[in-house]
C-alpha cells in the first residue's frame, strides 16, 4: 500500500477514535440538564467520564497533529478555511475542559449552575460542528487553484452539512444516553436507558437520511456496504437498549458512530477535501501529503506508540470500570 | 493594522499566556511526585498532606494548561496556514509525536492519579503521578524542537518544485543544537516557577501561625521549595549562559539586538542598562560591565561580537534589500527582564532559607511580603524569555527561509483575526481571574486532614475517594 494512502487511514482512524471516545464525552455533557436533576445526580454523570475525558480529547490532539505532519496542506487549507466554526469549537472545548476541573471546587449553586452551562454548551456545540464540518469536508468547499478557501460561512452553512451536524449530534446523544446506562446505577441508569431508546429513534432517521444523500453525492461499494453497516449497528444497538443489555447497546452506538465516519473517508478517498470551484484546487491524499521521507518515519512512530497507548487507555477504563450512583459521592 | 499584526498579536497573547501554565505542570509534575515518592518511602503523614495540597493547586493550574494547548495545536493552521504549507514536512512531525507519545501519557496517568487513591494499589498510585510527570517534561522537549527549527533550520532542503522545506534528515531536527540547549534551560525556568511557588505557599502558613498543627509539613515544603529554587536558578543560568553561545553562531543579530550593539566590537561589553534611545544615537547613561558581553557570546573575553549594522549589511546583500533587525528596545528590555526577574527570584529564596537556618521561624513582614510575590517573578522572566526568543528573530518565522509576513493565512480576513482574537483575549481574561482566586482559595485552605476511609461499608456503597 502506497505510505499515503496508509496515512489517509491513519488520519481516518484516529478522528474515528476521537469521535467514538468524546463522542460519548459530549452526550454526557449535553445531558447533565436532563439526566442531572439535582446536584448529586449531576455530579454522577461528570464523574463517569471524570477520569477519561481528557485522555479522549488528546485523540483530537493527536488526529490534528497527524493531519500536519502527513498531510500540511490539507490541515492548513481546512482550519484557514473552516476558520469560524474551528473557533467556535476550540472556544467550546476551553470552556467545557475548564468546567469538569471547576465546577467542584466551590460550594455556591450559582459557580456551579454556571459551569453546567459551560459542560453543556461546549459539549453540544462541537457535537454539532464537527459533522457540519465533516460533511463539508466530504462534500467539497470552494478552493482555488493554490488550495486556499474561497468561500464565506453561509457556504458552510448548506442542508447537506447541517444534517451531517444533527447527525453527529444525535449519534453522540444516544452514544452518551448509552454509556450512562452502562455506567450508573440506580434511577439515573434507568432513565438514560429508556431515553437512549428514544433519542436513539430519531437518530436514526436523521443518520439514514444523511448517509443516503452522502451517498448520492460521492460512492463507491465498500461506502454503501458500510453506510449499511452503521444503520444496522445503530438499530441493533437500539434494540438492544430495549431489553436492557447495555454492553451491546453501547458495542453497537461506538460501531454506529465508527461506520459512519468509515463511510465518509471510504468515498472521499483519493481525495481530502474536494474544490467545488476550481478542480485544480481539490486536495487529494497525494497533493496534500508530506514528502515520502517523513510519511515513513511518522508511520514507524505511529506503529510503535499507538498499541501501547491503545493498551494503557484501555486499562484506564478497566480500572474505572464500576458502576457509580449518588451514594457513590463524597459530600463535600 | 491588517491581519498580519492581528494574528501575530492572537499568537503572542495566547502563547505567552498558555506559557503562564505550562512551567507549573512541568515543575509541579514532578515536586508533587518527589513529595509521594517521599510519603510512599518513609509513611510520614507529613508528606501525604503536602502530596494532596500541592497536588490540588497543581490540578487548578493544568487544567487551564491544557485547554490553552489546544489553541495553539490549531491556530498554525488558522492564521499561519502558509507557513503550515512551508515547513509541515518537517514542523508537523514533532506535534503529532509530542500528542502520541507525551500528550495521551500525561493526560491518562492523571486521570488515574486524580480518581486512583482508592482504585490503584499505592505502587501503581504512584507511578502513576510519574508516568504523567515524565509525559508533562517529554512534551517540552518535542514542541521545543519544532520551534528550535524555526530558530535554527536543520536537516531539511528547500525544495524548489513544491515551494517548500522538506525533511531530509530527522535525527538532525531532534538533536538541533538549539534545542538541546533550549530543553534544559526551560524545564529550569520551569522548576524555578514550580519551586517558588512551594516556597511561597508554604512560607505563608509557616508565618501567619506559630501554633499551627503542621507548622512541621509547611517548614519542610519552604525548605524544599526554596532549595528546587536555588537549584533552578544556579542551572538556568549555566545553561543560559551556553544558550548565548550558540546564538551567536546561529542568530547573531539577536545577540546584537539582546544588547543593541550596532557597531562590532571585540573586545565588548555587556551593558546592564541604558538611559536613552536605544537607536545607537543618543545614549545619555549607560551601565557597562566590560569584557562581559565577549564572554557571554563568544566564550572568550576578547571575542568579537558583531553589531546589528554590519549584520544587516551581511543580510541584505544575502538575503535582498529589506529591514533584518528586529525591534531592539523589546530585545534589548526583555532579554533583561528575564535575566533580572529570575534572579531576583533566586535572591528571595536564598533570604528565606537563611532565615529558616537551624529551625528558626522567620516574623520578618518584608520578607513574607517578598515571599509572596516570589512566584510572579520567574513567571515574568519566562515569559520575557520568550519574548526575547520569539522578537528577536523577527522579522524571520523560519530564521533564514521564511519571513513572518509571508507565512499567514490569506484566506482569513481581518474581521476573523479579529473576532477570534477578541474572543481568546476575552474568555483568557476571565478564566486567568477565575484560575488566580481558586489558586489563592485553595492556597489559603491549607493543608487537608487526612482521615482514613472506614473501610466498614461494601464496596457499591462506598463513597469515591475523589469526585468532581
Ligand atoms: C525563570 C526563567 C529564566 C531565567 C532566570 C533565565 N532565562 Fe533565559 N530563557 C528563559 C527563561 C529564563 C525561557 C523562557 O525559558 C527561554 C525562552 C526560550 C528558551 O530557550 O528559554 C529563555 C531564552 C534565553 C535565550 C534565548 C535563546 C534563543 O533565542 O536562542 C538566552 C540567550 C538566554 N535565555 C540566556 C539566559 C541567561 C544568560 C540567563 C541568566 C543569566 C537566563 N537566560 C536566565
Ligand atoms: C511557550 C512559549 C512561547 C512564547 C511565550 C512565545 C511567544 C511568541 C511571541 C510573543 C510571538 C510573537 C512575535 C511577533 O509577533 O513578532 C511568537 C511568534 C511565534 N512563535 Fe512563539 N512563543 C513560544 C513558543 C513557541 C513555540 C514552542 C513555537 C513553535 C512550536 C512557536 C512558534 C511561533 C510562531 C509560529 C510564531 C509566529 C507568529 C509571529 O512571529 O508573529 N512559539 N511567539
Ligand atoms: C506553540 C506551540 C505549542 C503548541 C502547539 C502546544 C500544544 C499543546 C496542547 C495541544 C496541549 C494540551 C494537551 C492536552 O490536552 O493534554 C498543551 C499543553 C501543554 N503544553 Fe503546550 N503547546 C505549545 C507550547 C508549549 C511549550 C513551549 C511548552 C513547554 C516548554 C509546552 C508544554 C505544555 C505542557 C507542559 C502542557 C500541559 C498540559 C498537557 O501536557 O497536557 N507547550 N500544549
Amino acid at each position: 500500500m502506497e505510505l499515503t494512502t496508509i496515512w489517509f487511514l491513519l488520519v481516518a482512524v484516529l478522528f474515528t477514535g476521537y469521535f467514538i471516545l468524546e463522542g460519548f464525552d459530549f452526550g454526557v455533557g449535553m445531558l447533565l440538564p436532563v439526566l442531572g436533576r439535582d446536584d448529586r445526580q449531576r455530579r454522577v454523570l461528570i464523574n463517569t467520564i471524570g477520569p477519561v475525558w481528557d485522555g479522549n480529547e488528546v485523540w483530537l490532539i493527536t488526529a490534528g497533529g497527524a493531519m500536519f505532519a502527513a498531510f500540511p496542506e490539507w490541515y492548513a487549507t481546512l482550519f484557514s478555511g473552516f476558520y469560524l466554526p474551528l473557533l467556535l469549537i476550540l472556544l467550546a472545548l476551553i470552556a467545557r475542559g475548564v468546567a469538569f476541573e471547576y465546577r467542584h471546587k466551590r460550594p455556591e449553586a450559582t459557580w456551579k449552575r454556571r459551569w453546567d452551562h459551560a459542560i453543556f454548551w461546549g459539549s453540544a456545540i462541537p457535537a454539532l460542528l464537527w459533522g457540519v464540518a465533516f460533511a463539508n469536508i466530504f462534500r467539497g468547499v470552494p478552493l482555488d487553484a493554490d488550495h486556499e478557501y474561497v468561500g464565506s460561512l453561509i457556504d458552510l452553512l448548506n442542508p447537506y452539512a447541517l444534517l451531517g451536524g444533527l447527525t453527529t449530534l444525535g449519534l453522540f446523544l444516544t452514544h452518551g444516553a448509552v454509556f450512562l446506562a452502562l455506567k450508573t446505577t440506580g434511577d439515573i441508569r434507568h432513565r438514560a436507558g429508556t431515553l437512549a431508546v428514544t433519542l436513539g429513534v430519531g437518530t436514526a432517521v436523521v443518520a439514514v437520511a444523511f448517509l443516503t444523500w452522502t451517498l448520492t453525492i460521492r460512492a463507491n461499494l465498500a461506502a454503501i456496504v458500510l453506510a449499511a453497516g452503521a444503520a444496522l449497528a445503530l438499530l441493533g444497538a437500539l434494540a438492544a437498549a430495549r431489553v436492557r443489555r447495555e454492553g451491546w447497546a453501547f458495542t453497537g452506538t461506538a460501531l454506529a458512530i465508527a461506520l459512519a465516519v468509515a463511510t465518509l473517508f471510504t468515498a472521499l478517498f483519493p481525495n481530502v477535501m474536494p474544490s467545488t470551484a476550481d478542480p485544480a484546487g481539490t486536495l487529494t491524499a497525494t497533493n496534500a501529503a508530506s514528502t515520502p521521507y517523513t510519511l515513513k518515519i511518522m508511520a514507524w512512530v505511529a506503529v510503535v506508540f499507538t498499541p501501547i497507548v491503545l493498551a494503557y487507555q484501555s486499562w484506564t477504563y478497566w480500572v474505572f470500570r464500576k458502576r457509580i450512583g449518588v451514594q457513590n459521592i463524597p459530600q463535600h | 493594522m491588517d491581519a498580519l499584526d492581528v494574528a501575530r498579536w492572537q499568537f503572542g497573547v495566547t502563547t505567552v499566556y498558555h506559557f503562564l501554565f505550562v512551567p507549573l505542570t512541568i515543575g509541579l509534575s514532578v515536586l508533587v511526585a518527589i513529595l509521594q515518592t517521599r510519603w510512599h518511602r518513609t509513611g510520614d503523614e507529613k508528606y501525604l498532606k503536602l502530596t494532596k495540597f500541592y497536588g490540588k493547586l497543581f490540578l487548578i493550574n493544568f487544567a487551564m494548561g491544557v485547554v490553552t494547548g489546544i489553541v495553539q495545536e490549531f491556530q498554525f493552521g488558522m492564521n499561519w496556514s502558509d507557513y503550515s504549507r512551508f515547513v509541515g514536512d518537517i514542523f508537523g512531525a514533532p506535534l503529532a509525536i509530542e500528542a502520541l507519545v507525551a500528550f495521551f501519557l500525561e493526560s491518562t496517568f492523571i486521570g488515574l492519579w486524580i480518581f486512583g487513591w482508592d482504585r490503584l494499589p499505592p505502587r501503581l498510585h504512584l507511578a502513576s503521578i510519574w508516568a504523567a510527570a515524565i509525559g508533562t517534561n517529554l512534551s517540552a522537549y518535542f514542541i521545543l524542537a519544532a520551534n528550535s527549527f524555526m530558530q535554527n533550520p536543520v536537516g531539511y532542503r528547500f525544495n524548489p518544485d513544491t515551494g517548500r522545506a522538506e525533511l531530509t534528515d530527522f535525527v538532525a531536527v531532534l538533536t538541533n543544537k538549539v534545542a538541546l540547549i533550549t530543553f534544559p534551560h526551560t524545564l529550569a525556568g520551569a522548576f524555578l516557577v514550580a519551586g517558588a511557588l512551594v516556597t511561597t505557599v508554604g512560607l505563608w502558613h509557616l508565618m501567619r501561625r506559630r501554633d499551627n498543627p503542621d507548622t512541621d509539613a509547611y517548614r519542610h515544603a519552604t525548605r524544599f521549595g526554596a532549595w528546587v529554587v536555588l537549584i533552578s536558578a544556579t542551572l538556568v543560568v549555566l545553561t543560559g549562559d551556553i544558550q548565548g553561545k550558540i546564538m551567536t553562531q546561529v542568530q547573531p543579530m539577536k545577540m546584537a539586538a539582546a544588547e543593541g550593539l550596532y557597531t562590532t566590537e571585540s573586545p565588548a561589553s555587556f551593558s546592564v542598562l541604558t538611559v536613552g534611545s536605544l537607536d545607537g544615537n543618543r545614549e545619555i547613561f549607560a551601565l557597562k560591565i566590560p569584557y562581559l558581553l565577549s564572554y557571554l557570546g563568544t566564550g572568550d573575553p576578547n571575542g568579537t561580537v558583531h553589531g546589528i549594522n554590519d549584520l544587516q549589511a551581511q543580510y541584505a546583500s544575502q538575503y535582498g534589500p529589506g529591514s533584518y533587525t528586529p525591534i531592539i528596545p523589546v530585545t534589548y528590555w526583555s532579554f533583561r527582564f528575564m535575566i533580572g526577574f529570575g534572579l531576583a527570584a533566586a535572591a528571595v529564596a536564598l533570604l528565606i532559607l537563611w532565615t529558616q537556618r537551624k529551625g528558626r521561624t522567620p516574623t520578618n513582614r518584608w520578607l513574607l511580603r517578598a515571599g509572596l510575590i516570589m512566584p510572579v517573578l520567574p513567571l515574568l522572566a519566562n515569559s520575557f524569555g520568550w519574548i526575547f526568543t520569539e522578537m528577536g528573530r523577527q522579522p524571520w518565522i523560519v530564521f533564514g527561509e521564511m519571513l513572518t509576513r509571508d507565512g499567514v493565512s490569506r484566506s482569513v480576513s481581518l474581521t476573523e483575526v479579529l473576532t477570534s482574537f477578541t474572543a481568546f483575549t476575552l474568555i483568557y481574561a476571565t478564566l486567568a481571574v477565575i484560575e488566580f482566586k481558586l489558586l489563592l482559595r485553595y492556597a489559603r485552605a491549607g493543608v487537608p486532614d487526612i482521615t482514613p476511609t472506614p473501610d466498614d461499608t461494601d464496596d457499591a456503597e462506598r463513597p469515591l475517594a475523589f469526585a468532581y
